[in-house]
């Protein structure tokens, strides 16, 4: 892809977060950094091309410890928004 | 057309199943070239990922379908993890395998574990994590550039990608360094008071502007190739260092925006390698966490009355609570309640407001008070709490808590719901919150806190404060004038003892 076209997309991405985000109620802020937090691992992408490709052994094992944290929060960062959304209960109508 | 489609889901499992059945026939599509050009199926699978992202935070909007929201985003994260590992030749997938199970087994655990009390200090681990990766990557991909197909003809790197990688490093530094200080502040390691060094806006930017300068030389130098040049390393640890600088400064109470501000460069680095690697489901994580952490960054600032800028140059709470003492130390009657004072005017009132703030979190008071809560409602009282945007260390920080304590989310009020009904109120009890309900923000124009919204608990009938002693002020370092009201008994103890000691009263 040129780069114009991946711009494209980042801009408009920017604006969609930002409506996006507008419409989070306040009352799940913190869900919403734990989540944004896992999402943002997506870096891990990068981490596998690292590690995956051999040519230079100190970058594979750069990407392997990369690896490793991005699961860290990826497993974490779900793990702990599923722990904090399942706590969130309506009053219990009778 | 997909992005358009996110914004106004009215059927979001209609449109994930669709996207569900368009990634099936991927894998079979991509494996046949590797370095050949990239597959469209490859990048219709990246972007499908990002669009499940997108649902992920879309699903937030309210607590109904905030789980789902969740699941979303475990299947976009599914989904470009596998689409890499099935596109690209892996020698060592054994290792990899390996270095996944490592992270995923100390993440979930640490989730499981984790107190919610300690949250704040939990996401600034977190972004540090997400900022380490980004380095790693970074320097991964100049080490290894060929991986990343990001060399031109002449086996240098793209111009345009040393930008991208030049960017991504420092970002990714700075919200690593950055985040390892706001984690020992928030966990206690480190004291929450800022440090402040001489010189330092000039000492950071100089050092900001040398980052980027660096990466400007970078781009055009001609040591391009894999590896090569010493500057690479140089942008990185200067932004190791900046990162540190930039955070030591600001204290404890402006905590809530710096996480939100960590948590939007932690997005920015995500960005910034997904260009490099042109993918999209990189990018567009990375627009929406980069824009997430902004946002909330701008609501915390909004909610405090402060600028941007004036959180980052960092320092508040150091003069004035230096300054402040003598003003203080005017001796002001006040009256001091009991527990029993407390339960037997509750019991009494039609309504209660609770206005909870990080005293709450610290005391782990929030079982207690839930209790207390329920008591009062069987006796008919109706009772509400109220949370400002900025009490405790991060956005959302006593919702969660509150919810820990199973109060009931429709009984959580923001700030501007509820503040128009303290004068109705009959009782408003403040607990581990202060400068939130200073009425010296709306009328002391000298305050430091002056013109940031707070709640009128000035007006509720009766006010009980809990309070551990009378000698403290809050983190602005300023005197509250709701201590010295007829109509308000301050509650001298622990908060968590104080409202257990309350219960107990209502018992009887």
């Amino acid at each position: 892809m040129d780069f114009i076209s991946i711009l494209s997309i980042f801009v408009m991405a920017c604006f969609v977060g930002y409506y996006v985000v507008w419409s989070v109620t306040p009352a799940l802020h913190t869900p919403l950094m734990a989540v944004t937090n896992a999402i943002s691992s997506v870096i891990i992408v990068g981490a596998l091309v690292a590690s995956a490709e051999a040519i230079s052994p100190v970058a594979k094992y750069l990407g392997l410890l990369a690896v490793v944290f991005a699961a860290v929060n990826i497993f974490g960062g779900f793990a702990v928004t599923e722990r904090m959304l399942a706590m969130y209960k309506k009053k219990e109508r009778k | 057309m997909a992005l358009g489609a996110a914004m106004n889901i009215n059927r979001p499992l209609a449109f994930a199943a669709a996207a569900c059945s368009a990634l099936t026939s991927v894998p079979a599509f991509a494996s046949g070239g590797d370095a050949a050009p990239v597959s469209p199926w490859v990048s219709l699978a990246y972007l499908v990922a990002g669009v499940f992202f997108i649902l992920a935070l879309r699903g937030l909007s309210s607590p109904e379908t905030s789980r789902s929201g969740n699941r979303f985003g475990m299947i976009g994260m599914a989904i470009a993890v596998i689409t890499t590992l099935l596109t690209h030749e892996i020698a060592n997938i054994a290792e990899i395998l390996i270095a996944i199970a490592i992270g995923g087994v100390a993440g979930f655990v640490i989730a499981r574990k984790i107190k919610m009390t300690d949250m704040p200090q939990l996401v600034a681990a977190f972004h540090s994590l997400v900022g380490l990766a980004a380095v790693l990557v970074a320097l991964a991909a100049w080490l290894n550039p060929e991986a990343f197909g990001i060399l031109d003809a002449n086996g240098q790197i793209l111009a345009v990608s040393r930008v991208e990688m030049g960017l991504g490093v420092a970002i990714g530094a700075i919200t690593f360094s950055g985040s390892v200080i706001a984690f020992l502040k928030l966990n206690g390691n480190m004291s929450g008071s800022p440090i402040m060094l001489p010189g330092r806006h000039v000492i950071n930017l100089g050092v900001l502007a040398a980052i980027l300068g660096m990466i400007a030389v970078y781009t055009v130098s001609p040591d391009g190739g894999a590896g090569e040049g010493w500057l690479f390393l140089a942008i990185t640890v200067l932004s190791f260092i900046i990162g540190f600088l930039l955070i030591i400064p600001i204290g404890g109470a402006d905590m809530p925006v710096v996480v939100s501000m960590l948590n939007s460069y932690s997005g920015w680095a995500a960005a910034a390698m997904g260009f490099t690697l042109s993918n999209t489901a990189m990018i567009i994580t990375g627009a929406l966490v980069g824009s997430s952490g902004a946002i909330l960054s701008y609501i915390m600032c909004k909610a405090m009355n402060r600028s941007f800028i004036s959180v980052i140059a960092g320092g508040f709470g150091a003069e004035a609570s230096s300054g402040g003492d003598g003003a203080a130390k005017v001796d002001r009657p006040w009256k001091r309640g009991s527990a029993e004072d407390a339960a037997y005017m509750m019991k009494q009132a039609e309504s209660v407001i609770i206005v909870p703030g990080y005293g709450m979190a610290v005391a782990q008071a929030q079982h207690a008070l839930r209790e207390m809560g329920d008591l009062l409602k069987k006796e008919g009282v109706s009772v509400k709490y109220a949370i400002h945007p900025v009490a405790g260390r991060m956005p959302g920080h006593m919702n969660v808590l509150l919810a820990e304590a199973n109060v009931p989310y429709d009984e959580v009020f923001e700030l501007e719901d509820i503040n128009s009904e303290f004068s109705q109120t009959d009782v408003a009890f403040i607990i581990g919150a202060n400068d939130v309900v200073n009425p010296a923000a709306k009328t002391d124009k000298s305050s430091p806190i002056y013109g940031m919204p707070v709640f009128d608990v000035d007006k509720a009938k009766t006010v009980f404060f809990i309070k551990r002693s009378m000698g403290g002020v809050g983190y602005a370092g300023v005197d509250n004038d709701v201590f010295y009201m007829d109509q308000t008994m301050m509650l001298l103890a622990d908060a968590k003892k104080m409202v257990e000691d309350i219960v107990k009263n209502l018992g009887h």
